[in-house]
């Protein structure tokens, strides 16, 4: 047996973010084997495009092509919270299954398998906007900006995503059971997704209260600004109010979540 | 730094129920201690306090020289743990899990993968290496979660009932595995509900109950401290048997079983000296002893003395908790 340096008392950030980054390729190695996890990921951005555009398209805006151009950034705001759910739930079981105690147990920062589950939900957000935007142009959506904008769209996209990804891990940590995270999920994304300019972009015609939650919420100023940034017209302050938003919601639940997880009970 | 383990007066309550009690703990680099105890009486606590996992409500401990409240990052770069289940990621393989441990270690990509191969080929896993580990057999699985602990050579290993729910043959390997850790000069925790494997592999073994030690020792100063012998006495002419157990009556002052089968008469003895004023008595009677034994108690006997709770109530809550 070897003798042992001392080892460090603090871990040190880039430590941090390699163990981090480790942890975040466990989650890609688990969808190498079995890729079927994939599946929902991969049909519901379609089933969502397909419904809304000719449920709704023909009464909204007269003609599907031109529901298409406002619903395609609005359904990118929209996956942002559908997407983020199953980060929940696999944290949930990893708490339960006892592969947390073993990571408790490595000299990793605390941080490390959060930030491991953050961003390992990477792929997911590719695999939907691939899956997304790419169905949305077979369906005749044309982007109406410059390649700048359409790579900042995706970006905003994404950081507004890891943002909610860490509401989730806030709550698979809570919930008592996988299968509740769900439904403790639902009672919050519904509201945000479906109250928002996401599917009608046009909100004059909700009641006062409807329009006031409406403008507050950050899925709107996210779908206003992919609007914007897709397919040009009015950008206004709503990247700022995202921005905000997604910095806001890590400012509260990283704490929380970090001292959920360190605590030793 | 003679003692590699040092807890005192550990307290850990869980609601009602106070899980520990008062534990204090020593441990000398290089042995075992084995933590006997039925279900409950707090030894995974114990084993959680120790590796960190857990926050005492009271008492201290040290691991290595490094406190577990205070320097954690330290503590944990220093032990392995094994729990009473497998801590392991099942959808990836066996080698994944143990890159993966080995990259959170600081392991380079190539080192973390040497030191997983050679992992796998001690604990005969190889072959399965390159499987989802939901398709390993109970014991597979046991052993690549010893593995896993392994991966950073610590100097300090937990082992939280390796063997419950093991087969004879795997339990033996884990008993192996054990002692070639010890060899290399691994200090080990072991808690188990089996006297059988305290008194196998530990060099002291503390007697949990209800959150407190209530003996600690080696095997045989446990054994002695009960006091307590069998006289265990067979003869080949099995019609001679009740002749035999009434000498037996006589000379102990104990009514004696005898095992209708075997012939086999045993009494608990309280006087060494019984033994030659037996011998002179069989010569005397003309009885041939087949067998003829003044036995150490069993740790199970040592058990249902300290405790009060027989081995029998054990096993029963075992089955009633489910793994």
């Amino acid at each position: 047996m070897t003798t042992l340096a001392i080892p460090p008392r603090r871990i040190s950030p880039r430590r941090t973010l390699r163990h981090g980054l480790t942890l975040a390729w466990r989650k890609v190695a688990q969808l190498k084997h079995s890729p079927e996890k994939l599946l929902d990921t991969t049909l519901t951005p379609l089933v969502f495009l397909l419904l809304f555009l000719y449920v709704f398209g023909g009464a909204l805006a007269g003609d599907t092509h031109s529901y298409l151009q406002k619903l395609l950034p609005g359904l990118v705001a929209q996956m942002t919270f559908i997407g983020t759910m199953g980060l929940g739930i696999a944290l949930n079981e990893d708490i339960h299954k006892g592969v947390f105690d073993r990571f408790r147990s490595l000299p990793i920062a605390r941080s490390a398998p959060l930030i491991g589950s953050v961003l390992g939900e990477t792929v997911k957000f590719c695999v939907m906007m691939t899956m997304l935007v790419g169905f949305g142009m077979i369906l005749g959506f044309r982007f109406d900006s410059d390649p700048l904008s359409i790579v900042a769209a995706l970006a905003l996209a994404y950081v507004f995503y890891l943002a909610v990804c860490w509401i989730f891990v806030l709550v698979g940590m809570l919930a008592p059971s996988p299968d509740s995270v769900q439904g403790i999920g639902f009672i919050f994304v519904m509201p945000l997704t479906f109250g928002s300019s996401v599917l009608m972009p046009n909100i004059g015609t909700m009641p006062g209260w409807l329009q006031a939650w409406v403008k507050v919420n950050p899925v709107t100023h996210l779908a206003e600004s992919l609007r914007a940034l897709m397919i040009g017209g009015p950008m206004g302050n709503h990247v700022w109010y995202t921005l905000a938003w997604a910095a806001g919601i890590v400012l509260v639940t990283f704490p929380l979540a970090l001292r959920l997880y360190a605590r030793r009970t | 730094m003679d003692h590699v383990i040092r807890a005192e007066g550990l307290r850990k309550a869980f609601g009602a129920t106070q899980a520990l009690d008062g534990v204090d703990l020593a441990v000398r680099q290089g042995t075992v201690l084995g933590v006997l105890g039925p279900n409950g009486a707090g030894k995974t606590t114990a084993v959680r306090v120790l590796a960190t996992l857990l926050k005492p409500d009271a008492g201290r401990a040290e691991v290595c020289g490094y406190d577990v409240l205070n320097d954690p990052a330290r503590v944990r770069a220093m032990i392995g743990l094994t729990g009473q289940y497998a801590s392991l990621d099942e959808e990836l393989t066996g080698t994944e899990n143990l890159v993966m441990i080995g990259r959170l270690l600081d392991l380079s990509r190539s080192a973390a993968r040497g030191r997983a191969a050679e992992l796998l080929d001690r604990f005969r896993l190889t072959d399965a290496g390159g499987r989802a580990v939901k398709t390993y057999s109970g014991g597979m699985r046991r052993r690549l979660d010893l593995a896993a602990s392994l991966v950073n050579r610590p100097a300090v290993i937990y082992l939280d009932e390796p063997t419950t729910g093991l087969d004879p043959r795997a339990r033996n390997e884990v008993w192996e595995t054990v002692r070639d850790l010890v060899a290399d000069g691994a200090t080990v925790l072991l808690t188990t509900q089996y006297l059988e494997e305290a008194d196998a592999l530990a060099d002291r073994i503390a007697v949990f109950d209800h959150g407190r030690v209530v003996a600690e020792g080696t095997p045989s100063e446990l054994k002695s401290r009960i006091g307590l012998q069998t006289l265990a006495v067979r003869t080949a002419e099995l019609h001679r048997t009740a002749q035999l157990a009434a000498i037996i009556a006589e000379l102990t002052g104990e009514r004696p079983d005898v095992h209708e089968g075997t012939g086999l008469v045993t009494a608990p003895a309280y006087d060494p000296a019984v033994l030659p004023a037996l011998v002179r008595r069989l010569d005397e009677a003309q009885i041939v002893a087949a067998e003829l034994a003044l036995r150490m108690p069993s740790l199970d006997e040592v058990f249902l003395t300290l405790t009060g709770q027989s081995t029998t109530t054990t096993a029963k809550e075992l089955e009633r908790t489910p793994a």
